[in-house]
């Protein structure tokens, strides 16, 4: 009965196509890292099906509507004499629902108050702002992901790339263009090395990624902030307050849409690394590697891909592209100088980013840019109809919650199951015998 | 006790791994279930002994229907199971492992060790097993645990007693004696269901014969059925079972091996000092049983091995201590012995997996850029000339039969410019068909002019495509012999025993 389990049918099926070798004398594998239960759960997650990331958002929202009517003072209110007039409550609810998502849509994509079309799309303007970060990051953290790495050191990275592109651009006189080039530079390569140094201790050691790079968060929070209390390297002259001084303007990323529009110079970069990142993981050797490795390590060494090569170099590219996410953050949105809590959660929203992306390129740019409107959309909300910006945060971590639990989703919306047969039961008859 | 099945029925989503099976197997019978693998040989077996429900259908043991719920159940009615791999505890003892399960207490909860001992003596004694019941498993050769697991299920009084593919791990000698006991079960009234796929086996001991094919029952031959006739019925057609060769035209020594050391993580020699050659033109065979350090002698070949000594020379430039992908980018082609987790990314297409082993360079990558357009045309080439059966060559690798994975990883190997060809069980988990196919292949590769080392567990394997046999036992060369040397000499050499002057002398 060799490898199957009562419970396992697809092992079973399996087995058909292989006998497993048989050990009797002990051998000991020189397999570089045997795949976790853990890893392969987790990559069955990033790389899960597209209709369930899209079905996933549907009932987040609809979960989210609920949690809006529930706290909303005039649903409670109207609910107090539900039995003698019930219609009220369910005017209630549906205004209060209506109303939210609706100043949400006008806080997010398109604004039907202003007169012309320029002040009217400025919403959308901002959701593309905030997602600049978000796509940026959400690539980066899906790029390891395919390589079989779960990088959730956003933060550190993002802040090493701040520290560096800031210092650079608040402390350098370079001519315009120039400056901001190198400002640039040097923060996608902090981001690098920072995300590198867990790359290559995996590579070198076998410590695990996930504990290296949370520890560096830590790390780094602490180095950045010591540096921004410390005069002479990050903090603003003549202040006491751990901060820097504003960045000079022949560093900063321009407006793309003129003045009127926060929409910065970033969000082109974060459209051209999604392209760079679709093109290295499906049509370059490197990326054909960083799948191989990803999927099957064993495999992937026998063909003599240099797998420990391939963690540092995916790790290096992992945190370049974080480091973009730093990078405009100081350079494009913040530019008045940053603190330390200039990462804004973004390192870790970047893991929901790729996630809900099928750590897919596209995947990644759709959903960096539903949660750049979250939180544009998010704030009028709140401001317009007083729904409290926690929804927005709920909504998103449901959003992860459905993500994670594809045989939920799928059994809300009864979706078949991958390879399964009709659901007719089959009648399990047995008949009686008479014994002899 | 007599068993009968009636018309079970097990699917897995769309596969129907038995259809409406009907199995009878008298009192006192050897019942050998011959089928390929992935036929649902397992499938029934495991709904014999309860570890899968049956769809539809009904189990009868001595024309009572049966409804087990567990292997708890199913061993109560009396059914025993004997495992291709072996459940037991390597650091209990013997009674203690025979014990587990239904650990029978004295007063205050105390283990009744001596009544495990009486047990184990008792059916050791009965059917001259020769088993010490308190030696430790761990130290029991394979043979001698695996009557381990025989005297567990005749101490829960078996009386129909399963045994799932029990020669894979066997020696033929320990096969030979493995026979004997069975016979000897049969004699004292057990019932035998037999597993395998090793037509041979089937021929010696059993007394009717019913193969499966596909899920279902195709037909039932007599012992005395030929291996011809009883290999056509399983793969459904008529099926070459010797490989047709030439004598070799041998070239110079291509590879020399000097001192082979393999040494593993935890210190243990598990290549010793292993010398021979291999000349072009030629395979050589290495025979024994698994886990005697071929697979880290093929591995250490191809550069895979972190601790190797002595030296390995192809066409006189040394390997050892070069990168897989030198090694690779050497001319040597390597088919893993797992090629689930070695040789294939199973969620990468036929056309991706075809490249694995090129993903840098001519002709697959121009600059950085992966030539998807020249990759589908080798791909579609390579589909066709392998006879490898898919929808398209965008169909994932996992999704293909065993036979066909193979076929893919042969592609690939054999596709580039050979200088050596290392195949370590290269038709394991193969269908019959495509066997045939892979043999024929290998000696193709042979004949034009590439030095191949073979590795294989399967006596039937060496014996058909060598020219000479290397039998390996515990990390060492016991001999190398031609490749007519008679099964019983081999037999013994993979036991450890050196050949006779006259192999040794070849």
């Amino acid at each position: 009965m060799s490898a199957q389990g009562p419970s396992d049918p697809d092992v079973a099926v399996e087995t058909g196509s292989q006998v497993p070798p048989a050990e009797p004398v002990r051998r000991a594998e020189p397999e570089p890292e045997p795949e976790s239960r853990w890893h392969r759960a987790l990559r069955e997650v990033a790389t899960g099906n597209a209709i369930i990331s899209v079905l996933a958002v549907v009932l987040a929202l609809i979960v989210g509507a609920i949690m809006i009517a529930f706290t909303d003072e005039r649903v409670q209110a109207a609910s107090g004499y539900f039995f003698a007039r019930p219609g009220d409550t369910f005017v209630a609810i549906w205004e209060s629902v209506s109303g939210a998502y609706s100043a949400f849509f006008q806080g997010s994509i398109y604004n039907f108050r202003r007169p012309d079309f320029a002040a009217g799309i400025r919403p959308l303007t901002e959701t593309l702002t905030f997602a600049t970060p978000l796509i940026a990051a959400g690539l980066g953290v899906a790029l390891a992901f395919r390589v079989g790495m779960f990088n959730i050191g956003g933060r550190g990275q993002m802040l090493m790339a701040s520290a560096a592109a800031g210092w650079v651009a608040f402390s350098f006189d370079l001519p315009f263009g120039v400056h901001m080039f190198v400002a640039l530079l040097a923060g996608l390569l902090a981001g690098a090395l920072w995300a590198g140094i867990a790359g290559l201790l995996k590579a070198r050691t076998g410590a695990h990624e996930v504990i290296v790079t949370i520890m560096l968060n830590y790390v780094a929070l602490y180095l950045v902030t010591w540096m921004l209390r410390t005069p002479g390297l990050l903090q603003a002259p003549g202040s006491n307050n751990p901060k820097t001084p504003p960045m000079k303007d022949t560093a900063i990323f321009p407006a793309i849409l003129g003045d009127g529009y926060n929409l910065h110079f970033g969000f082109l970069l974060a459209i051209a690394s999604v392209v760079l990142v679709w093109w290295i993981l499906d049509r370059s050797s490197l990326g054909f590697q960083f799948r191989a490795v990803g999927e099957n390590p064993n495999a992937a060494r026998v063909a003599g891909i240099n797998v420990k090569a391939m963690y540092v170099y995916a790790m290096l590219i992992s945190g370049a592209l974080i480091g973009l996410a730093g990078v405009s953050q100081v350079l494009g949105t913040v530019t008045t100088g940053f603190s330390s809590g200039i990462d804004a959660g973004i390192g870790f929203d970047a893991i929901t980013v790729a996630l809900l992306g099928r750590s897919t390129p596209w995947g990644v740019l759709a959903a960096g840019i539903l949660f750049g409107a979250f939180k544009a959309g998010g704030f009028a909300m709140q401001a317009a109809e007083g729904v409290p910006i926690d929804i927005v945060l709920v909504v998103q971590s449901l959003i992860v919650l459905f993500i994670a639990a594809p045989p939920l989703v799928r059994a809300i919306f009864r979706l078949p199951a991958p390879g399964s047969a009709s659901r007719r039961p089959r009648p399990n008859v047995t008949k009686e015998v008479e014994p002899k | 006790m007599k068993l009968e099945l009636r018309g079970i029925t097990k699917t897995f989503g769309t596969l129907v791994a038995n259809d409406h099976i009907d199995l009878t197997v008298e009192a006192g019978e050897i019942h050998c279930l011959l089928g390929e693998n992935g036929a649902g040989k397992s499938t029934l077996m495991n709904v014999l002994y309860g570890l899968y429900q049956a769809d539809g259908g009904e189990i009868l043991l001595d024309d009572r229907v049966q409804s087990f719920a567990g292997p708890g159940d199913a061993m109560r009615a009396g059914i025993g199971m004997v495992h291709q791999h072996f459940m037991l505890i390597p650091v209990f003892t013997v009674a203690e492992n025979v014990m587990l399960g239904h650990e029978e207490t004295r007063f205050g909860g105390r283990l009744d060790l001596p009544a495990a001992r009486a047990k184990v003596r008792e059916i050791s004694d009965r059917f001259g097993f020769d088993v010490d019941p308190d030696a430790l498993v761990d130290d029991l050769p394979v043979g001698v645990q695996q009557r381990v697991e025989i005297i567990k299920a005749l101490s829960r009084d078996a009386r129909v007693l399963v045994f799932d593919e029990p020669t894979a791990v066997l020696t033929p000698q320990e096969t030979d004696e493995l026979m004997a006991i069975m016979r000897q079960l049969k004699e004292s009234g057990t019932s035998i269901v037999f597993i395998t796929h090793k037509l041979r086996e089937v021929r010696e001991v059993a007394d009717r014969i019913t193969v499966i094919r596909l899920g279902k029952v195709v037909g039932e031959a007599s012992p005395t059925a030929s291996n011809a006739e009883l290999a056509s019925l399983m793969v459904g057609r008529a099926v070459e079972l010797t490989v047709q060769k030439d004598a070799p035209q041998l070239g110079d020594p291509a590879l020399v091996v000097q001192g082979l050391t393999v040494v593993d993580p935890i210190g243990q020699l598990v290549v010793n000092d292993v010398s021979f050659e291999v000349r072009r033109g030629e395979i050589l065979a290495v025979a024994g049983v698994q886990g005697n350090g071929q697979t880290e002698l093929t591995e250490a070949l191809v550069g895979l091995q972190p601790r190797v000594r002595g030296s390995m020379r192809l066409d006189g430039n040394e390997l050892n201590g070069d990168s897989v992908r030198s090694i690779l980018d050497a001319g040597v082609g390597f088919v893993p012995e797992d090629r689930k987790e070695d040789g294939l990314v199973a969620e990468f297409s036929i056309a991706e997996n075809l490249m694995l082993d090129r993903a840098e360079g001519a002709p697959f990558v121009k600059g950085g850029n992966l030539q998807l357009a020249t990759l589908a045309e080798f791909a579609e080439e390579k589909v066709a000339e392998y006879d490898v059966r898919t929808p398209s060559i965008e169909t994932k690798v996992g999704r293909l039969s065993g036979g066909n994975q193979q076929k893919v990883v042969l592609a690939r190997e054999l596709s580039r410019e050979l200088r050596l060809l290392v195949a370590a069980q290269p038709t394991r988990g193969v269908d019959v068909g495509s066997i045939e196919f892979i043999h024929k292949r290998i000696v193709e590769t042979r004949d034009s002019g590439v030095p191949v080392v073979v590795v294989s567990t399967e006596l039937d394997e060496v014996t058909a495509l060598a020219d000479r046999i290397m039998v390996m036992y515990r990390g060492k060369v016991v001999g190398i012999v031609p490749g007519d040397t008679p099964r019983e000499t081999l037999g013994l050499m993979m036991a450890g025993e050196a050949p006779n002057p006259e192999g040794a002398a070849a």
